[in-house]
């Protein structure tokens, strides 16, 4: 089921196209990656998701409901890039403020806050006011916000963006056990590294398209290259080679080739052991999702140039 | 269909009380409540020296009926002079006091985080109106009482006409409240304040052409006073109150701040609450419509 539809939503404000044309689909319960360069029109495209800024065409869908139904956002988290909040509350009354907002109330609402608060290691300072609180600090009370009403799907725009490698640890560890709870992550996020380790799945984005979409948490995972130690190769090897990639060639005393994932990996041993060869390295070598990041904007670039 | 009006009215409540908090936390309402209390102490203060003067000069000079008149109208002028301060005190309030109220949290972005909870946009104004509405309200019928029930006290004179007087004033707050508030959906902090300030300062001066063009007879300065005050009601409506708090026809015998050659229609009072509510109406669609 897809708790995220969105089909060739368009935003324009004036002249300029923030938003060009996005088609995607979040299914329930994955992590889903957001990423692009500034301007790419992510934070657009996350506030037509949650109603805040109204598409100019297009159609979407979260949970069901078009953005900003009210019975959808009972069910929606949200952590906002700019997190602004009313910093004249603590800590504790501004989480009750925005639990009384979901309609939350009693003991139910005092308990939530408590282990929220705890969750986000902030326990100690829930009576301390938000505007002494640091950036860091602000942000992990925002999630706590987020996470509030047991959201169905959470939105994290920039969610470490303000914190230190310790908030980030503790930020992966939340997105991991709301995640297994069955909870639908949306993660916006310029960190490519805790994307990399958090999505299930990821899009590129460029000038409000989607360009490239990614799996990370399966075994269709593109691989760049594959290397190999063997020990006799003959010219036949490498012709054989050709049925599970492209480019098989030697580099000294490896062989290197292009695959498309790893599913493939386990045949090609066995052919390898089949054809009587000896196997002493067999390495696959993942490109980093940064790599695929500037690939992709490169390409683009490229694209648009040539153009 | 109750469970949708009450939980309508619970959100509105929450956002009221958040506003009511906030006026206290920034203390802002400490700031408005000491200031207002040293003018009612200086007002009191001064009624007594200058109602000791009154009585010793009166007793003097005048036999005694002539000397009550006399004494009314002077102590009408006293209260009038309060009243026409409290009046501009509740003008920079009800301006002041929400001006930032929509336009602070649409630039700061702490909107996001109330609007994408389970309540609607119009709730939020109506919350955050609500919320101002009571303050200003009890600020007002406090600042207005402690001025009417000083002179009662320290001189025994009662104005007239306060029971009418004082909703007028009270509406002609909530309009100008209101009008700040509708302005926060559209406008930055700024631009909003220069605008509801512009818009009283436009009343204000066609109040002022309107009684001078009464008292020439001059018809064309009497409309453009009208044409301002359909523009913006605030300063018809002071005029009106002011009316009633006079004796008959005292007010219209010279031009003062609180005096009226030219008297509002009681209509205008209808056209303020008309205005007051469309201003609010569209305050609410154009919150629920804009890109946040």
């Amino acid at each position: 089921m897809f708790v995220i539809e969105t089909q060739h939503l368009q935003k324009q404000f004036g002249n300029k196209l923030a938003v060009a044309d996005l088609t995607l689909t979040v299914k329930e319960g994955e992590v889903f990656g957001f990423l692009g360069p500034n301007g790419a029109g992510k934070s657009t495209s996350i506030k037509m998701l949650l109603g805040l800024v109204k598409p100019s065409t297009g159609n979407c869908w979260v949970l069901g409901w078009p953005p900003g139904n009210v019975q959808a956002r009972c069910k929606i988290g949200f952590l906002p890039e700019h997190f602004r909040f009313h910093d004249w509350l603590t800590g504790r009354e501004f989480l009750h403020f925005h639990g009384r907002l979901y309609g939350m109330s009693g003991q139910a609402l005092k308990q939530r806050i408590e282990t929220l608060l705890a969750r986000v290691a902030l326990l100690e300072a829930g009576n301390r006011k938000l505007q002494q609180y640091s950036k860091g600090m602000l942000q992990r009370i925002g999630l706590a916000m987020a996470l509030l009403n047991h959201p169905h799907i959470v939105f994290l725009d920039e969610p470490t963006s303000g914190l230190d490698p310790l908030g980030r640890l503790l930020v992966r560890d939340i997105i991991t056990d709301i995640r297994s709870e069955g909870t639908t992550v949306f993660l916006n996020s310029h960190l490519l590294s805790e994307i990399e380790v958090t999505c299930n799945r990821v899009v590129f984005l460029k000038r409000g398209n989607v360009v490239r979409e990614v799996n990370l948490k399966d075994n269709e995972i593109h691989i760049d290259e594959l290397e190999l130690k063997l020990g006799q190769v003959d010219n036949s090897i490498l012709q054989g080679l050709a049925q599970f990639g492209s480019n098989a060639h030697r580099d000294g005393d490896l062989i290197r080739m292009n695959i498309q994932n790893e599913a493939c990996l386990p045949q090609l041993a066995r052919w390898l052991i089949g054809q009587g060869c000896e196997i002493y390295r067999l390495a696959a070598h993942h490109p980093s999702l940064e790599q695929l990041f500037v690939e992709t904007m490169t390409e683009e670039n490229q694209l648009t140039i040539d153009g | 269909m109750v469970n949708g009006s009450f939980a309508t009215l619970k959100m509105m409540f929450t956002i009221a009380h958040l506003t009511f908090h906030e006026a206290l936390r920034k203390r802002v309402l400490l700031a408005a409540i000491v200031l207002g209390a040293l003018f009612i102490i200086i007002f009191g203060v001064g009624i007594y020296f200058i109602n000791d003067a009154i009585i010793k000069q009166e007793l003097r000079l005048s036999p005694s009926a002539i000397r009550t008149q006399s004494n009314r109208l002077a102590y009408n002028f006293l209260a009038m002079a309060g009243l026409y301060t409290v009046n501009f005190l509740l003008v920079m309030m009800a301006t002041l006091l929400p001006v930032d109220t929509l336009s602070g949290e649409i630039s700061s972005g702490s909107i996001q985080s109330l609007v994408v909870k389970p309540v609607r946009r119009s709730q939020i104004v109506l919350g955050k109106w609500l919320g101002f509405a009571f303050i200003m309200l009890i600020y007002a019928t406090c600042m207005i009482g402690g001025i009417v029930g000083l002179v009662a006290i320290m001189t025994s004179y009662d104005l007239p006409n306060i029971h009418i007087a004082l909703p007028i004033m009270l509406l002609e707050t909530l309009l100008l409240l209101t009008l700040s508030i509708a302005g926060g959906t559209r406008f930055t902090t700024l631009t909003n304040g220069v605008f509801v300030f512009g818009m009283f300062g436009l009343a204000f001066i066609g109040g002022w052409v309107e009684q001078v063009g009464g008292l020439l007879g001059n018809q064309a300065a009497q409309n453009i006073g009208v044409i301002t005050s359909l523009i913006m009601p605030s300063e018809a409506l002071w005029r009106l109150a002011a009316h009633y708090m006079q004796p008959n026809g005292i007010g219209s015998l010279n031009i003062t701040p609180f005096s009226s050659t030219i008297v509002p229609s009681p209509n205008m009072l209808l056209w303020a609450i008309g205005y007051t509510l469309i201003t609010l109406l569209l305050a609410i669609r154009h919150f629920s419509q804009r890109d946040l």
